[in-house]
């Protein structure tokens, strides 16, 4: 097991964002998450990569315990992800957001190292001719881009991936999908939240369903598409269950 | 070292090196005068710039360390009879110890917090001075001319202090160089963009910028101490002068924040602007006035100064002017 997750527990205030959270993720799979909205997965990973910790429970990272770290400590032993809202350092190039990525990422480069690492990146995610513009001025799909290539420049163990292909029209997300079977194939493994069903159903190994900060489904995705519970309370009604089951819903 | 390597650090270092030099080779004594105080505000505004313009952190009270480095140095000068260079460099590391100090629960606020707590921290520190005894206390500490003999008399002394001034400034400039094109820097300019982010990409904010802001006060400590040394006199008004910061920040907001060159502009600029203005009948009263609202016209057409605006128009120039 590459991350366990062991009753994980948040709360903020009066909300149970996260309620006994149990789940491991083995290396080299795609693990995807979902869930509506609201029901914690962003939480979820902010409490896997140390952003706030979690109120009770524990998180291992390849046999630690590392449940408090901060996302800075994670970083280095390897965690990376990528926000659902993108984050990037507008002011600073293409290439000087990767840069950040590959300088204080798990390797920890020096400058000049890292900077040709993020130039490989870049061409790895696409980016190379827009290397030399400030990030504030990317379009969404590139934005997107660039959030993958800063954190895959920190060569992690462990990517978290946070709706990679929310705003993306189609060809977009084609293009991202084709990114993301390219990392898997270099043996990073991959957790990721993803609205998009079909693009999960496809890609994922095992799917975990979270509800209102619980964990109702988990399995393969036709076990988790089939599970009466998903059906249920995730997906409600039942002409848009027929829809998913066969994988066409958006 | 790359840096080394870099042409725009050598044509920069060069050329204010020449010119320097300018007022001690033609021995004009009052261009001498203007080159120090330039030299000085070039060094104010370069150090604001790096927790300033590299790390997002606007320091509105940095005079604070200006002023603490002048006491402390002017103190060992005056009671113990200590030479200039180890003062001044004691003063330095008290300054920055005490930013070390200070920086450690200050730098956790952010934005505006961040500016009133350093204003509030200057205000702090001068009403300290001006009731501790062993500095003078509001009256403030002065030489006797026999201070000066070491370095050949009092006129000798200006000069050994321009001298001072010029490689203090050089110093600066190439640290604030070193800074921008390191990975340290890089770090700093990640956290200026999006601290969260920057975190979740390996970067240890916390204790980037209280390096930062500890390296930040060591060259104005270094700067009040030439200054003091130089007058003779120190006094806690003059030393801990809060419009000295603001006008730093106007100087690195004129310049460019956030580039090596443009505290450096901002400042020969606005140092020409204000000796204009206040020798200009009409304006003489209002040079700070203008100087408000000089602030506020590029904070709100040329946000990025104007080394900034020419990085960002001509591409051709981002390779000589950093």
């Amino acid at each position: 097991m590459i991350l366990s997750v062991e009753n994980v527990s948040k709360r903020f205030g009066g909300l149970q964002a996260l309620d006994k959270v149990t789940l491991s993720v083995k290396e080299g799979e795609i693990f995807g998450i979902i869930g509506p909205n609201g029901a914690g997965k962003t939480t979820l990973f902010n409490t896997i990569n140390g952003v706030y910790p979690p109120t009770e429970g524990h998180i291992k990272f390849r046999g630690d315990d590392v449940t408090g770290l901060q996302p800075y400590d994670l970083s280095k032993r390897g965690i990376a992800r990528t926000y659902q809202v993108v984050r990037p350092l507008g002011e600073l190039t293409v290439h000087e957001n990767v840069t950040v990525g590959a300088c204080f990422g798990r390797e920890n480069l020096p400058l000049e190292k890292a900077e040709k690492v993020a130039d490989e990146v870049l061409e790895f995610v696409g980016l190379t001719v827009r290397r030399d513009i400030l990030a504030s001025k990317l379009n969404v799909a590139q934005k997107k881009r660039l959030e993958m290539a800063r954190a895959l420049a920190a060569r992690p163990i462990l990517i978290l991936l946070d709706e990679v292909l929310a705003g993306l029209n189609p060809q977009e997300v084609a293009d991202m999908l084709g990114v993301v079977r390219k990392i898997r194939e270099q043996g990073v493994t991959i957790v990721m939240i993803e609205h998009l069903m079909h693009a999960v159903m496809n890609l994922s190994d095992r799917v975990f369903v979270l509800d209102y900060g619980a964990q109702i489904a988990e399995g393969t995705p036709q076990e988790v598409s089939n599970h009466p519970k998903v059906i249920e309370a995730y997906l409600g009604d039942p002409e848009v269950a027929k829809r998913f089951l066969e994988g066409t819903s958006s | 070292m790359k840096t080394l390597k870099n042409i725009s650090f050598w044509l920069l270092f060069i050329a204010i090196a020449a010119v320097a030099i300018l007022p001690i080779a033609q021995s004009n004594v009052s261009m001498r005068e203007d080159f120090f105080l330039i030299l000085m505000l070039v060094i104010l505004a370069s150090s604001t710039n790096i927790i300033m313009g590299y790390t997002g952190y606007v320091s509105f009270g940095h005079i604070v360390y200006f002023g603490s480095g002048g006491y402390v140095a002017f103190y060992l000068m005056q009671t113990f009879q200590w030479h200039f260079v180890p003062a001044a460099l004691v003063g330095g590391c008290v300054a920055s110890l005490l930013a070390f100090l200070i920086g450690m629960p200050v730098l956790r606020l952010r934005g505006a917090y961040f500016a009133l707590a350093t204003i509030g921290i200057n205000e702090a520190v001068r009403s300290f001075v001006s009731n501790f005894e062993p500095f003078g206390g509001s009256v403030g500490m002065f030489f006797n001319f026999g201070v000066y003999d070491v370095y050949g008399g009092a006129k000798n002394a200006g000069q050994f202090a321009y001298y001072a001034m010029v490689v203090l400034a050089l110093v600066t400039i190439a640290t604030s160089f070193l800074i921008k094109k390191s990975k340290f820097g890089l770090g700093l300019m990640s956290i200026r963009e999006d601290q969260d982010a920057s975190m979740v990409l390996g970067i240890n904010p916390a204790r980037l910028k209280v390096i930062t802001y500890t390296i930040s006060a060591f060259f104005p400590a270094i700067a009040g101490a030439i200054f003091f040394f130089k007058n003779g006199l120190i006094e806690p008004g003059p030393a801990f002068e809060l419009h000295r910061s603001v006008e730093a920040l106007v100087m690195v907001m004129l310049g460019g924040f956030g580039t090596v060159t443009g505290p450096i502009v901002g400042a020969v600029v606005y140092e020409r602007l204000r000796g204009f203005l206040i020798t200009n009948e009409t304006f003489s009263n209002f040079h700070l006035v203008i100087a408000g609202g000089l602030l506020l016209l590029i904070v709100l057409f040329v946000p990025a100064g104007l080394v900034g605006w020419l990085r960002l128009r001509f591409a051709a120039v981002r390779r000589f002017l950093e």
